[in-house]
C-alpha cells in the first residue's frame, strides 16, 4: 500500500526540495525583479531571468506550433483512413522516433537543421519576408530559434501523434458510420462528428507535447545559440531555461546565489510543466476511460 | 399450409398484383473478409418498392450481403468485394461511382440507433447539410418536419427540436434515424435488423413505418426473426453460409419452399 | 445514374488527403534522415580503437583513444538505474492491478505516475543534485544510477502498467478458483502471463537511461577511465558526445558524431532486441 502513495511522496518532496533550495535567492530580491529583470550577471549579483523565460517560451511555441498540423494529420490519416498495414508500419517508425537519444537529435540538429537554417530557410526570409520582424534574419548563423523548433517539433510529435489517436479511437463506430450512411465523405464525418466529440482531448495532447518541449534540454542546447537575450524574431538565437541550468551547474557552487538562481529555474520549469500536465493528464484520463466503458 | 396467424395479413397483401421489376440486381457477388469467403456467388434480382426480407441463421452472411448495396462491407479493413450490384442497371462499384453519392441514394438504418451527438433538429437535417439540398432556413425546417412526420414521431417531440437527440427514448432514437436516413432522399430503405435493440412497442412502430414507406421506397430488411419476415415480406430471400439458397415472393417461400435447407429454417424456427 | 465525382466536398478531400499522406510522409522521412546523417556523419570515425580503448592523454586535441570509458560507464549506469527501478516498480505495478483494479484511488497514483512521467529529466538532475549536496555524496556512479532510477521509474511502470492491464481477467479467476491466495496469483501468473510485456518495460527504460544526459550531468560527473567503484565519477556516452563536439577540433568534432553513432547502435540493437523477445516470448502467452 505504501509503495503506491511512492509516486506522490516523490512529486512533493521534489517541490519542497527545490523550494528550499531556491529559498536564499528569493530571499534575497523580490521576485518580480527576478522575473522580470533583464540582465543576467550572476558575479554582479544579477540575477534577470526575463531573456531565459523568453528563450523557452519561444522555442516552445515554435516547436508546437510546427508539430502540431502535420502530428494532427498523421494522427487523423492512421486513426480514419489508414489500412492496418500502414498502422503497422507506423508504429516502429513512431516507437524509433521517440527512443533516440535526445544528445542524438541534438548531433542531428547540428549537421542537419542548423545548416538547412542558415543556408536554406534564413536566404528565403530575407528576400521575402524581411518586412515581417519575426521573420527578420539578425544573425549570420543557423543557430537559432527555429533551428531548435523543429528539432523538438520531430522529438514530440511520436508523442502528440499516439496521444491524439488513442483518443480518436475513442469515438465509436456506429458515430461514423451513421454519417457516412448519409453519403457524407470521410473528411466531412472527421470535421463535423469525430474532431468536435473530442476536441478536449486533442487539446490535451497539444498541451502535453507543449511540456515535453519546455522541458526538452540538450537537443535544444546544442542548435539554439545560447545567447542571453531577449528574442525578437524566430531566427535570433536564444537561451532557454534547461540550456540556463545545464550549461553553468560547474559554476553553480563558486559564485553566492548562483546555486539558488538556477534551482529557481529548475523550479520554475517544473511548476509549469506539472500544471500543464496534471491538467491534460486529468482530461485525457477522464476521456479514454469514459469511452472504454 | 398457412399454418400460422399471420394468415389474415398474408391473404389481405396479397389481393395487389406482386410487381417483381428488379430495382436491384446482383450479379456474381463474392465477398472476402481476409481469407474467409463470407459471400458465395450471389445472383439476386430485388424487385422495386416492395419490402424484401434477407433471413437465415446466424453468420450466414446476410449483413455482410446487405451492406454490398450501400457500399458499406469496403470500409472494413481487410475486405475484398467482386461482381456486379446494378441499381437502375447501373454498376455501384463501377470506377467512376462516388459511393457517397451511393450511399444517399441507399439509406441504412441500423440494428443500434446511433443519433448523433447534436439536436433532434440538427440530426435530421444533418445529411440535408452535407447535399446541400435546400436552399434557406424555411426550407430546412419544413423538410425536418416532413422526415419527423414520416417517421412517426413528429407529434413527440415537435415541441423541443433543440433538445439532444440522446435525450429520447431508445425507440424514439431509431425512428430518429429513420428520419435523418430519409431526409437526403434516398430510393432504397436497408435495414439492418432495424427492431432488434427495441422494447415491442417500438418495434412494431418502426414496423408499421416501414410497411408505410413500401409505397414509395424499395425497403430491404435483414431480420433474424421470422416471425418478424413474415410480417414484412414480399419478397423473400433465404440465405445459407454465405450464399442465396432460394427466393421468392413471400407467399411461395413460406407456404412453398422448395429447398430442404430453407424447409429446414422455416420449420426449426417456429 | 452517372454519378459524378467532383463535387467541393470531395476535392475538399482529396487535398486533405493529400496533406495527411505528405504529413506521414515527412514524420516518416525525419527518421530516415536522423539515422542517415548520424551514420554518414559519424561512421568514418568509428574505429575499433573508439570502442576499444579509453582516452589517452590529448584525446579531446586529437590524440589517441576511445570512448570505452564512457561506454561502460553508461552500461553501468543505466544497468543499475534500470534494476532499482524494477525493484521499485514491479511492486506498485502488481499492486495496482491486483488489490486497487480500477478504483478512484488507482486514478489517484496512475494520475501521480503520469506526472512523474512528464518531468523532464534535468529537474531529476537538479532534484539529485540538491539531495546530494545535503547528504554530502559527490558526483559519482551511485548518484547517478539513483537520479536515473527516478527517472526510468515512470516509464517503467506506466509500461507495465498498460500491459498487465490488459491480462486477461478469466486467468486470474482460474487461479483464485485453484484456492491461490492474491499475492500468489500476482507473483506467478499474472508476472509469468505479462512477461514479454515487462521484459519491453525494461528495455524501454533502458533505453532512455543510456541515452540521458541532463540528468547525469550533475550526478554523475566525468572522468576518462573506466569505472571501478560505486562512489567515483564516470564517463556516459551522451555526456561524452557532447564534450567532444564542445572542442574546436574537427578531428575530435568526428569522433563525436562516431559517439553518437555507437549510442544510436545501442538503442537500435535495443528496439530490435525487444521486439524479437516480446514476440518469443509472446507464445507462452494466452491471448
Amino acid at each position: 500500500m505504501v509503495v503506491t502513495l511512492f509516486p506522490l511522496f516523490l512529486i512533493v518532496f521534489i517541490v519542497l526540495l527545490l523550494i528550499v533550495r531556491t529559498w536564499p535567492i528569493l530571499s534575497a530580491y523580490p521576485a518580480k525583479d527576478l522575473i522580470f529583470g533583464m540582465i543576467w550577471k550572476p558575479d554582479n549579483g544579477k540575477f534577470g531571468f526575463w531573456p531565459f523565460i523568453m528563450g523557452t517560451v519561444w522555442v516552445t511555441v515554435v516547436g508546437v506550433v510546427l508539430a502540431v498540423p502535420p502530428c494532427l494529420l498523421v494522427s487523423l490519416y492512421l486513426s480514419e483512413y489508414a489500412h492496418s498495414m500502414t498502422r503497422s508500419i507506423a508504429k516502429p517508425v513512431l516507437d524509433l522516433l521517440a527512443a533516440i537519444p535526445p544528445v542524438v537529435y541534438g548531433v542531428w540538429g547540428l549537421l542537419a537543421i542548423v545548416p538547412f537554417v542558415e543556408k536554406g530557410l534564413a536566404p528565403i526570409s530575407k528576400r521575402w519576408l524581411s518586412a515581417i520582424p519575426i521573420f527578420s534574419v539578425n544573425q549570420p548563423t543557423g543557430f537559432s530559434i527555429l533551428a531548435g523548433g523543429i528539432v523538438l517539433a520531430v522529438m514530440i510529435a511520436p508523442l502528440v501523434i499516439s496521444v491524439v489517436y488513442e483518443i480518436l479511437a475513442t469515438v465509436p463506430n456506429d458515430l461514423r458510420h451513421a454519417s457516412l450512411a448519409v453519403g457524407a465523405t470521410k473528411w466531412q464525418t472527421i470535421r463535423r462528428i469525430v474532431i468536435p466529440q473530442v476536441m478536449p482531448g486533442i487539446v490535451a495532447g497539444i498541451v502535453l507535447g507543449a511540456s515535453r518541449a519546455l522541458g526538452e534540454t540538450i537537443a535544444v542546447l546544442m542548435v539554439v545559440g545560447n545567447v542571453a537575450k531577449v528574442p525578437t524574431s524566430i531566427f535570433d538565437p536564444a537561451y532557454p531555461l534547461p540550456a540556463l541550468i545545464a550549461n553553468n551547474y560547474g559554476d553553480m557552487m563558486s559564485i553566492p546565489l548562483y546555486d539558488a538562481a538556477l534551482m529557481g529555474a529548475a523550479l520554475v520549469l517544473l511548476v509549469v510543466i506539472l500544471i500543464f500536465n496534471i491538467i491534460s493528464t486529468l482530461v485525457l484520463q477522464r476521456m479514454l476511460t469514459r469511452k472504454q466503458a | 399450409m398457412d399454418r400460422d396467424l399471420n394468415v389474415p395479413t398474408l391473404k389481405a397483401r396479397s389481393t395487389a398484383p406482386l410487381n417483381m421489376e428488379p430495382h436491384i440486381q446482383v450479379r456474381n457477388l463474392n465477398a472476402f473478409y481476409g481469407k474467409v469467403q463470407a459471400l458465395k456467388n450471389v445472383n439476386i434480382d430485388i424487385p422495386r418498392k416492395q419490402v424484401t426480407i434477407i433471413m437465415g441463421p446466424s453468420g450466414c452472411g446476410k449483413s455482410t450481403f446487405l451492406k454490398t448495396l450501400n457500399r458499406f462491407l469496403e470500409l472494413t479493413d481487410g475486405t475484398k468485394i467482386s461482381g456486379e450490384v446494378l441499381v437502375d442497371g447501373y454498376d455501384i462499384y463501377a470506377r467512376e461511382v462516388d459511393e457517397t453519392e451511393v450511399r444517399k441514394r441507399v439509406g441504412l438504418l441500423a440494428q443500434q440507433p446511433s443519433p448523433l451527438p447534436m439536436s433532434i433538429y440538427e440530426n435530421v437535417v444533418y445529411g440535408m447539410h452535407i447535399h446541400g439540398m435546400k436552399k434557406n432556413r424555411k426550407e430546412y425546417k419544413a423538410a425536418v418536419q416532413h422526415y419527423l412526420e414520416i417517421a412517426g414521431l413528429w407529434e413527440e417531440v415537435k415541441k423541443r427540436l433543440h433538445d439532444p437527440a440522446t435525450s429520447l427514448s431508445i425507440g424514439q432514437q431509431q425512428r430518429l434515424c429513420l428520419a435523418r436516413g430519409l431526409a437526403v432522399e434516398p430510393e432504397i430503405i436497408l435495414g439492418d435488423e432495424p427492431t432488434s435493440a427495441l422494447d415491442p412497442i417500438s418495434s412494431q412502430n418502426i414496423e408499421s413505418r416501414l410497411l408505410d414507406l413500401k409505397k414509395d421506397y424499395t425497403t430491404v430488411i435483414v431480420t433474424h426473426t421470422l416471425r418478424q419476415a413474415k410480417r414484412l415480406a414480399d419478397f423473400v430471400i433465404y440465405m445459407y453460409l454465405g450464399e442465396v439458397v432460394e427466393a421468392g415472393p413471400a407467399r411461395d417461400v413460406f407456404n412453398n419452399p422448395q429447398h430442404e435447407r430453407t424447409k429446414a429454417y422455416l420449420e426449426g424456427q417456429i | 445514374m452517372i454519378k459524378k465525382h467532383w463535387a467541393r466536398r470531395h476535392i475538399a478531400e482529396a487535398i486533405v488527403r493529400g496533406m495527411m499522406i505528405a504529413s506521414f510522409a515527412l514524420v516518416a522521412i525525419s527518421l530516415g534522415l536522423i539515422l542517415w546523417t548520424v551514420i554518414v556523419r559519424g561512421l568514418p570515425a568509428l574505429t575499433w580503437e573508439m570502442v576499444s580503448q579509453t582516452p589517452q592523454g590529448g584525446f579531446y586535441m586529437g590524440k589517441g583513444g576511445g570512448v570505452l570509458n564512457a561506454i561502460i560507464g553508461s552500461l553501468y549506469l543505466a544497468g543499475g538505474g534500470t534494476l532499482i527501478a524494477l525493484i521499485v516498480s514491479l511492486p506498485i505495478a502488481l499492486y495496482l492491478k491486483t488489490y486497487l483494479g480500477d478504483s478512484e484511488w488507482s486514478r489517484y497514483v496512475r494520475l501521480s505516475l503520469d506526472v512523474l512521467w512528464g518531468i523532464p529529466s534535468i529537474v531529476y538532475g537538479a532534484f539529485g543534485f540538491a539531495i546530494m549536496i545535503a547528504i554530502g555524496l559527490r558526483a559519482s556512479l551511485l548518484a547517478g544510477i539513483i537520479v536515473l532510477s527516478l527517472v526510468e521509474l515512470p516509464i517503467m511502470v506506466r509500461a507495465m502498467d498498460e500491459v498487465i492491464r490488459r491480462m486477461p481477467t478469466d486467468l486470474e479467476q482460474a487461479a483464485l478458483a485453484l484456492g491461490s491466495t492474491k499475492l500468489e496469483v500476482a507473483l506467478n501468473v499474472v508476472t509469468r502471463q505479462m512477461l514479454p510485456g515487462i521484459v519491453t518495460a525494461i528495455l524501454l527504460a533502458f533505453g532512455r537511461g543510456i541515452g540521458d544526459a541532463a540528468s547525469v550531468l550533475f550526478t554523475a560527473g566525468y572522468t576518462d577511465r573506466i569505472p571501478t567503484s560505486l562512489l567515483r565519477p564516470t564517463a556516459s556516452l551522451p555526456l561524452a558526445v557532447f564534450f567532444q563536439l564542445g572542442t574546436p577540433y574537427p578531428e575530435v568534432q568526428m569522433r563525436g558524431y562516431a559517439s553518437a553513432l555507437i549510442l544510436t547502435i545501442i538503442i537500435l540493437v535495443i528496439s530490435l532486441g525487444s521486439r524479437l523477445i516480446s514476440a518469443r516470448l509472446n507464445r507462452y502467452t494466452v491471448k
